[in-house]
């Protein structure tokens, strides 16, 4: 039956019952393989993230979801969900954000070290959601800056793990300057970062 | 006991200042001057035969309409030996909402007299620590009034008219 919503718009047909990364562009010969410094770095981080969920309310559940052994976040490289900031490179908010929880979002994103990445989870981290109220956060992006956003309230676990596949994508064709460059820096500025 | 007996001690130690009696599903319910709201809930707690010795609730409520009275504080009672509820309201004028403290007498009160002024900025006279309990520190208005309208004034993003409210 087909879905209503099209999840995983990047295509990998299963070629084997272990399918292996794609090999980044480069030259090979014998026993050699060249190929750029960016793209290297790129394919290792983005199948070794670490993620930090930040679970509020019900797409945390979804994300449990996600987690287990039927969906399985771990067949992308993201089996390892740290619960400290320092170690993890990706955070997951995942549900409604009240104001006053607000700082506390930003102050768990200022303790994770560069290069971190960050993906809004179901409507409510994106934009409030149904919570149009004076006490609920219209959105994360209003403290920090949001690499991804996932639709849905909640969305399914195969809307989860396509957001991490694009965080991936993402992360892989990141260019190693970027975190270093003007626009990033004036990004984080207009969040009041450094 | 019925809330015949609770009506009667009343109007024998307070006569007319305890008026607008009503019973809604059984529950009896009455209001008094502001100023004496801790001269009831007093007696209604030292009294052998009353002995409402537990705050069950206490909160606020709006009445743009009624000039003059348009905050009402509500005290839910609880007389845990005969299990027996009641409701007693005091209004008061919403441009000097001032209120005299229950914490003295119920410890309970303290955390909801915050919330009430949280929500409906009612000064709580002689609380020992009047400041928001709920809502972020930085907020310049009481949200629950209803001159204040529910959704964020703050925001850009949303088209009013997209909502129907254009």
């Amino acid at each position: 039956m087909a879905r209503p919503v099209s999840y995983n718009l990047i295509h990998k047909p299963l070629e084997a019952d272990i399918s292996i990364a794609n090999l980044p562009d480069g030259h090979q010969g014998e026993g050699f393989f060249a190929t750029k410094l960016n793209d290297v770095i790129g394919l290792a981080r983005k199948n070794s993230i670490w993620p930090l969920p930040f679970a509020t309310s019900c797409c945390g559940i979804e994300f449990m979801a996600t987690m287990g052994s039927h969906y399985d976040l771990g067949r992308f490289g993201a089996e390892r969900v740290g619960f400290s900031p320092r170690q993890c490179d990706l955070l997951m908010v995942m549900g409604t954000i009240a104001k006053k929880m607000g700082p506390v979002v930003k102050q768990v994103y200022l303790q994770m070290a560069e290069p971190r990445w960050v993906i809004a989870v179901g409507a409510c981290a994106s934009s409030g959601g149904i919570f149009d109220t004076y006490s609920v956060l219209q959105g994360i992006d209003q403290v920090v800056p949001v690499d991804v956003y996932v639709p849905g309230c909640p969305p399914r676990p195969e809307a989860i793990i396509d957001g991490v596949l694009r965080i991936q994508d993402l992360i892989g064709k990141e260019s190693l300057r970027r975190r270093n460059g003007d626009q990033y820096k004036a990004l984080l500025e207009g969040y009041g970062i450094q | 006991m019925t809330n015949e007996i609770i009506k009667q001690r009343l109007t024998e130690k307070f006569g007319e200042q305890v008026a607008a009696f009503e019973e809604s599903y059984g529950m009896l319910c009455f209001e008094a001057p502001k100023e004496l709201n801790l001269k009831v809930l007093n007696f209604l707690y030292d009294d052998e035969q009353l002995k409402f010795r537990f705050m069950t609730d206490l909160t606020a409520v709006h009445y743009p309409d009624q000039p003059g009275r348009e905050l009402v504080v509500v005290y839910h009672l609880h007389n845990l030996v005969d299990n027996i509820r009641l409701r007693f309201k005091v209004f008061t004028d919403i441009s000097q909402p001032d209120i005299y403290t229950a914490t003295g007498l119920f410890s309970a009160a303290n955390w909801m007299e915050r919330e009430t002024y949280d929500f409906f900025g009612v000064n709580f006279v002689g609380h020992p620590n009047l400041k928001r309990i709920l809502n972020v520190d930085e907020m310049d208005y009481f949200p629950l009034r209803k001159e204040f309208p529910l959704e964020d004034q703050t925001r850009i993003d949303k088209d009013d008219e997209m909502f129907g409210r254009g």
